[in-house]
């Protein structure tokens, strides 16, 4: 579904992603750990060319990704979710999710906020549908951002550190849309320090640093027996 | 007299500021693109109108023009002397409102499939507006009193008709005093709504940090 190859991104002369090759199969739920800094955002970022990689190649479902053809196939293609919500503030909650159905899938009125409502409901927020974003809390915010994810109803759902942001006590509200998401066949990606989710959640882990893969592996490698040093030393300190 | 004049530099006035939010909503846009031909279009647009004296300007559109045998009527001239020149002030304007909102919305609407033209469009020309209205009443105050360069080229405006009733009359003083204030009747209501509007902008934007119960339980 999602092909990196030979992957390489330079931010001016810093090498922040370095040879990155990786897949995500349809369906797949991949996690993406590592320490700030380790490329982990960049990667997924490069998945939907929000950053073009510097050298390398880009497919998704066996088309390759470029910047002639990045707007058609991004929009049929994959969604994402972001630290910092990025909910349009001057629209509803309920336009939040209707603007891009209506505009760029060409969806009648009626039907997109058929569907609009539907994932409202999936995220738990339908008595908010007429809220403006700024009135709700950061899990709430953060649950409308995926329910925008999903009204678009895309293959590929990218997970950018979706509760690096939030108060503790909303992280799990957020998480738990999530893990009821992870049970259709949406292919996610998903960075995040919770390892908690990734073992309930993931089919695979892989864990950056310094813009390489250090490790991958199923869940319950990481949490019993990481072989890279630079993965127990990583892990040691977000699992306390 | 000075009615006809009055409707004539309101004519000139709203025309113009039509044209001026045009070019400026274009050039506003393109000067935050991507395309550095494009930026470097729109700045040599600002740098040029805002840098020469609408006086000069409106003479070239007048008398040079004139010479490369296009003739413009003194209305016409106006409108477009006018409107390209605060088009440039709207610009900036422009340019400011979109570099003010946060970077976010763009990768949003970029992951979701916008296109530039729509996702300035549907998503952060929308948003810019609440911020640069102020600022762009004060560019139609300005633009309103500048419509009185036309008098220089007998445009038949208010500052014409001043100027022609004053010296037919030799009353300069009552004259002028007389223009000055319909430009301020049209003015003053401008500037007041802008400046209200500004400090209601404000008062809401302190009054949107929410009490947040959740906060204060962690800090407790």
């Amino acid at each position: 579904m999602i092909k990196l190859q030979d992957v390489n991104k330079f931010f001016g002369e810093h090498h922040v992603l370095k040879d990155i090759n990786l897949e995500v199969a349809e369906g797949e739920k991949l996690v993406i750990i590592g320490p700030s800094g380790s490329g982990k955002s960049t990667t997924v970022r490069c998945m939907n060319f929000l950053e073009a990689p510097t050298s390398g190649h880009v497919f998704i479902d066996g088309e390759e990704l470029t910047q002639k053809n990045k707007i058609q196939l991004v929009r049929q293609t994959s969604a994402m979710v972001f630290q910092s919500f990025n909910l349009y503030p001057h629209k509803t909650v309920l336009e939040n999710l209707t603007l891009a159905p209506i505009k760029l899938q060409k969806l009648p009125k009626e039907e997109a906020i058929k569907k609009a409502r539907k994932y409202l409901a999936i995220v738990g927020l339908s008595e908010k549908e007429n809220a403006y974003p700024s009135t709700l809390s950061g899990g709430q915010q953060q649950r409308v951002a995926i329910a925008r994810a999903l009204a678009t109803e895309k293959k590929i759902i990218l997970f950018d550190e979706p509760t690096s942001a939030l108060d503790p006590e909303t992280v799990q509200e957020v998480l738990d849309v999530m893990i009821k998401l992870s049970k259709e066949n949406i292919t996610m990606v998903v960075v995040t320090h919770e390892m908690g989710f990734a073992r309930v959640v993931a089919d695979r882990v892989i864990f950056m640093d310094d813009g390489r893969i250090v490790e991958e592996g199923k869940p319950e490698h990481f949490f019993e027996n990481p072989t890279e040093e630079r993965t127990k030393l990583f892990l040691s300190k977000i699992l306390r | 007299m000075f009615g006809e004049g009055f409707l004539r530099t309101i004519e000139v006035a709203a025309l113009a500021l039509m044209l001026a939010l045009v070019l400026g909503i274009i050039f506003g846009v393109i000067s935050t693109s991507n395309n550095k031909v494009m930026r470097g279009i729109a700045r040599i647009y600002v740098e040029f109108f805002q840098n020469t004296p609408l006086v000069i300007q409106v003479f070239f559109l007048y008398n040079g023009l004139a010479i490369a045998g296009l003739r413009l009527s003194v209305f016409v001239i106006g409108v477009l002397g006018v409107g390209i020149y605060h088009g440039a002030y709207v610009s900036e304007v422009v340019k400011t409102g979109i570099t003010s909102i946060p970077e976010g919305q763009v990768e949003a609407a970029k992951s979701q499939g916008f296109t530039y033209i729509q996702y300035m469009r549907y998503i952060i020309l929308p948003q810019t507006i609440k911020i640069i209205l102020p600022p762009l009443t004060n560019q139609a105050v300005n633009l309103i009193k500048n419509t009185s360069v036309l008098a220089m080229i007998s445009g038949f405006d208010l500052m014409y008709m001043a100027d022609s009733w004053a010296s037919s009359s030799l009353d300069y003083g009552p004259s002028y005093v007389f223009a000055g204030l319909l430009y301020f009747i049209l003015c003053f209501p401008l500037a007041t709504w802008a400046r209200k509007y500004e400090e209601r902008l404000k008062r809401n934007d302190t009054t949107r940090i929410l009490y947040d119960p959740c906060e204060e339980a962690v800090t407790c």
